[in-house]
């Protein structure tokens, strides 16, 4: 099927779950008609443009506004010195604030690109250019550039991710094989499409806010909490998103100052950031550096394996990037010690991207697994199937589903893995070298509560509303498909309306969990509104079919006597006769949960109900295998992709297009982070130079081959209520691992610090 | 607002006094002059739309030469039939540049007016030094990130690398630039950043280049453009190299042409890689040989010693393909 064949959808399986309608959204979208969250038209509006400091460390003495308050069209312009401060928020795990008070401008540089002002104006080109007349008098202080400086030590002891199972170093020294090497990720960006920003309107104490959302919810407690109004005060809005990749879940210090400006105003204001500032106004993955000594037997079974972590994080926040969380899973190792230290530096807080943990846990770990498939002599795969857990080696639980042999044997069948000649530098075409590489991934399944309302409409139709978001990947078709299935309709007939804080709450779309937890709750909304509309055609006096039979069944938008005792009944027409003009169902899955109803704020504004993988009696992750061709160019070092096979089990798929487009997506993510993409510092002044798209380099078409994605999974019931399990993060981990790895079948060379260059294969 | 004046030139006798003023900037595809003011590298006061000047956008190609005016467009020009045949390393060098947005906008003498991607020029509020934009200020780039800058052609003042990759098969092919009334070879329009870096065109203040001009030879029929990067696409000359091969009867270089790109401070023709090639047969240890002297006087710094390497490979590179192109 063409993107632009949307041909009409039958009422049939095709457009219930597991059915491959494409997005409902699409159109809209190729045709520019979909209106995101920066493109509603707000009256009135004035436009505030950010003011960012140039010292990584020190402070602001005095910010002389005088040139930029006088040049036209001015409006505002806040500063440390002029700003009132706000109420701290508590954090997105529901901790209580440190202190009292909130400064989103603050006289205290911690990096280079920190928000100090916000200019103000009637148009953006006028505070574009009274931002360049402010004059910033700093003070500037000593600063650790990134963490390979001297200066910045070896950091702080992370206690809680400290894993000591048996006794690793004593498993070590009496192993057959022994292989150690170190691993290094840089810094990665999530640089979204579309730019984080805002527009924020008061009226009286409440507060209407446009913008981009991964968690309505949480970000709407947040901006209600830094100025002191209540949760219902504030509405979210956000339609679409143009790309999030994990950093578009919280509310940002841009956001706070903008609103605020509003506040002061009395007007809307609209905040967008630049594209530089999109490098520092909130944090992409922390770079990372791993040293993994793993040991085996000579018939390559693990031993035990050592891990030491160290990742960056800014000098005024923690953010944790677990770099363990793959290590600990993927094989069957009777002897492991980790343990992870994070280093302060200048630099803004890391924060989420894609898979944070899994990603860079599996990219050392699955180099190190070939590292040492080829100390021993054995093949890659061979290797890892040998090691291949029964259960879960950490929390000693039962798979909820583990479907990675199913996963090696499709892939590889697909790949022709069989045919590969595992001498680095043995296969080539022409004077190209080609590389097959191949490493495994996996992604917990996280869970949390959802909630929806569904509602029956008069025509027969039915609504499905709740104030989770869609990033692009689908939440739109996948929940009118769950509606669609409940009710035997065709995709046509179910409106979905997402993406506003005044909705049924819905927790964060983070972790891979949106899909699973929302199919669930619009799932039970709607067989509850399906049963009340039996009930009443069974019982409400003015029914045509009351008393019929004891129960009804409802397709293709009519109500069905289950042996005939009557005709089917539209649905449209049952609520004419009866006098209704909907019928509609709000539930959560609070209980499921293990939550109370006291519990439901906290349960959508926080995460700090969000269950791990192994709270019940099972252990619950995706999976997937990675098999990747790729040819260098040996006397002058570049390579390039030629095929990519991927086979995963992410239990049911709600709707297989999309979530192989969705596995696509995380593998053209990792195609970046192999070969390309890394913030490249100037550890002089701490900057992050190559801060915009024609440097900061993503993959682009030419880059990406052709990529095949196989799916093995079976429905999971322990996972979620429908079957499925996490997909969005799951085809980014490992995929680095595959190439660096395929870069050394075809090179000889083991490239263990990304991105995979020109200037380490010439 | 910044505001500045819009003139819509009608004829180059009016547009030239125009550009003249202090202040003033000719707008041409405006890929470039909107970046950099985006940047605040450059703040006109006046802008000089030159787009419609007529007989600017014209190909003709003739028995002596081709001619491409300066406001044909790199899209344009990549397709044509002509350009493919007199000039392959032309065609291709548009081809490998930029996105498909910017060759449909961009015209071929804003191409070769192109500035530096040099982040420490391009970030005037974070790097007040920088003797290309602000002379005399110093260069924050030295001791800094440089593994794009320039190991050939630099100076004291200045080591930022020239972007472009039409200019370096220009040179190469000993194409010659109009400018107005006068004419400059291709080679000579481009300054060594010396003790000047802000000088960085052979152009007089008001001074226009109207067209491209590249004399016909059986080098440039015969020529090739190659570009390394790491992204397959839209991305800047790790190393380029434009060549172009003409064989005597008996099977010796009779004519040689050679320029690097992404490597110097201007298109960077190789003379002594072309001294040692021509008249000799073009053997394998020959061509070797001969290549190794493509960075001759290179000033490497410790994050792009590896083009030391490279750019040699690469020169040998393309001469080879061009002799394969002559066995097939």
């Amino acid at each position: 099927m063409s993107p632009l064949d949307i041909s009409p959808q039958r009422g049939d399986a095709g457009d219930g779950i597991g059915g491959r309608p494409p997005r409902i959204d699409g159109l809209a979208k190729i045709r520019g008609e979909a209106a995101y969250a920066m493109d509603q038209p707000v009256e009135g509006l004035a436009h505030a443009v950010l003011v960012t400091a140039t010292i990584a460390a020190g402070w602001v003495r005095g910010i002389d506004r005088t040139a930029a308050e006088a040049a036209p069209g001015v409006l505002l312009v806040l500063t440390p010195g002029n700003t009132p401060p706000l109420h701290a928020a508590s954090t997105w795990t529901g901790e209580a604030p440190p202190t009292s008070e909130y400064r989103p401008l603050e006289p205290e540089i911690r990096h280079v690109g920190q928000q100090i002002a916000l200019v103000v104006a009637e148009s953006l080109e006028q505070a574009t250019e009274a931002a360049t007349l402010l004059r910033v008098d700093y003070e500037a202080a000593p600063f650790l550039a990134d963490f390979t400086v001297p200066d910045a030590g070896e950091g702080q002891d992370l206690p809680p991710l400290t894993i000591e199972r048996g006794d690793a170093d004593t498993a070590l020294a009496s192993a057959d094989i022994r292989i150690s090497a170190e691993y290094g990720t840089p810094r990665e960006y999530n640089v979204p499409i579309e730019p984080h920003g805002l527009t924020a309107r008061w009226d009286g104490d409440a507060l209407t806010l446009w913008e981009p959302s991964q968690w309505l919810d949480g970000m709407a407690r947040n901006y209600a909490e830094w100025f002191g109004i209540g949760f219902e005060q504030v509405r979210l809005i956000s339609p679409y998103i143009g790309g999030g990749f994990g950093s578009k879940a919280l509310a940002l210090p841009h956001g706070a100052i903008a609103a605020q400006a509003a506040r002061m105003l009395g007007r809307p204001v609209k905040l967008v950031l630049t594209r530089p500032q999109t490098f520092t106004a909130f944090g992409g993955r922390a770079a990372t550096r791993q040293l993994l000594e793993l040991g085996a037997d000579a018939d390559g079974h693990l031993l035990a394996i050592r891990h030491r972590g160290w990742q960056e994080t800014s000098r005024n926040g923690l953010w944790v990037e677990p770099l363990n969380a793959a290590t600990a899973l993927m094989y069957e190792v009777p002897h492991l010690s980790s343990r992870q230290r994070v280093v302060p530096v200048n630099t803004v807080t890391p924060s989420a991207k894609r898979a944070p943990g899994e990603n860079p846990s599996a990219f050392a770990l699955e180099c190190a697994m070939d590292e040492l498939a080829y100390a021993l002599g054995q093949d890659p795969l061979a290797l890892r199937l040998r090691n291949e857990p029964g259960r879960d080696p950490h929390s000693g639980k039962l798979w909820s589903s583990r479907r990675m042999r199913e996963a090696y044997a499709a892939g590889a069948d697909s790949f022709g893995w069989a045919r590969r000649n595992p001498t680095p530098g043995a296969m080539r075409d022409g004077p190209l070298r080609l590389g097959w590489g191949m490493a495994a991934g996996t992604y917990p399944v996280r869970r949390s509560a959802g909630e929806a309302m569904v509602r029956i409409l008069a025509d027969g139709g039915v609504e499905v509303a709740s104030s989770t978001s869609d990033m692009g990947t689908g939440a739109y078709t996948i929940l009118a498909q769950t509606a669609a299935s409940v009710f035997g309709l065709p995709l046509a007939r179910v409106r979905v309306t997402l993406g506003d804080s005044t909705l049924p709450r819905a927790p964060v779309s983070g972790g891979s969990q949106m899909a699973g937890l929302m199919t669930g709750a619009v799932d039970k909304a709607a067989r509850a509104a399906r049963e009340e509309l039996i009930g009443l055609a069974l019982n409400d006096p003015r029914s045509p079919l009351r008393g019929v039979a004891n129960t009804l069944a409802v397709a293709e938008g009519r109500l069905i006597a289950p042996r005939g005792e009557a005709p089917p009944l539209p649905i449209a027409e049952l609520l004419t006769a009866i006098g209704r003009d909907r019928v509609e169902a709000l539930r959560d899955t609070l209980a499921e949960n293990g939550l109370k109803p006291e519990d439901r704020y906290r349960a959508f504004t926080t995460v700090s109900t969000m269950r791990a993988p192994t709270d019940g009696e099972y252990s619950m992750h995706s999976w997937c295998a990675h098999f990747v061709e790729l040819a260098v160019d040996e006397a002058l070092g570049s390579v390039r992709l030629r095929r990519i096979v991927t086979a995963f089990d992410a239990g049911l798929l709600y709707n297989p297009r999309l979530a192989e487009s969705q596995i696509k997506g995380g593998i053209v993510m990792g195609i970046g982070q192999a070969l390309l993409e890394g913030g490249i510092v100037d550890r002089r002044h701490a900057r992050v130079l190559n801060n915009n798209l024609a440097d900061y380099l993503l993959p682009t078409h030419a880059d990406i081959p052709p990529i095949e994605v196989i799916s093995v999974g079976e429905p999971d019931p322990h996972a979620s209520a429908l079957g499925g399990k996490g997909v969005g993060e799951l085809g980014i981990v490992g995929l680095a691992a595959a190439i660096a790895n395929a870069v050394f079948h075809a090179t000889g060379k083991r490239v263990r610090d990304l991105p995979i260059t020109l200037a380490d294969l010439c | 607002m910044r505001d500045f004046a819009y003139h819509r030139a009608t004829t180059l006798e009016q547009a030239g006094p125009l550009a003249a003023r202090a202040e003033s900037a000719i707008l041409a595809g405006g890929t470039t002059l909107l970046d950099l003011a985006k940047c605040d590298v450059v703040r006109p006061a006046e802008v000089v739309d030159i787009t419609h000047l007529p007989g600017l956008a014209d190909i003709r190609a003739d028995a002596e030469s081709l001619h491409l005016g300066a406001l044909v467009r790199m899209a344009a020009a990549m397709r044509h039939v002509a350009v493919r045949a007199a000039c392959p390393a032309v065609a291709q060098a548009l081809a490998l540049s930029a996105s498909a947005q910017i060759r449909n906008m961009a015209t071929l003498g804003g191409n070769l007016l192109q500035r530096t991607r040099c982040a420490y020029y391009r970030d005037p509020a974070s790097f007040p030094a920088c003797n290309r934009r602000t002379p005399g200020s110093g260069c924050a780039a030295a001791g800094g990130v440089t593994h794009h800058h320039a190991l050939l052609g630099t100076s004291e003042a200045c080591i930022a690398t020239y972007p472009g990759d039409l200019a370096v098969a220009l040179v190469a092919v000993g194409a010659v630039i109009e400018i107005g009334t006068r004419w400059m070879p291709a080679e000579d329009f481009f300054l060594l950043p010396g003790e000047t870096p802000h000088r960085e065109f052979a152009l007089e203040p008001g001074e226009i280049v109207t067209a491209l001009c590249i004399p016909a030879s059986a080098a440039s029929r015969r020529s090739a453009y190659l570009k390394l990067r790491d992204r397959a696409s839209y991305e800047f000359a790790s190393v380029s190299v434009a060549a172009g091969l003409e064989l005597a009867a008996d099977g010796t270089i009779a004519d040689v042409r050679l320029a690097l790109g992404g490597v110097a401070t201007i298109p960077w023709r190789l003379h002594a890689v072309e001294a040692a090639l021509t008249g000799r047969h073009p053997t394998p240890a020959t061509l070797r040989e001969a290549s190794l002297l493509a960075m001759q006087g290179a000033t490497p710094r410790p994050d792009n010693r590896h083009k030391l390497d490279l750019a040699p490979r690469l020169v040998h590179r393309a001469l080879e393909q061009l002799l394969q192109g002559d066995a097939a």
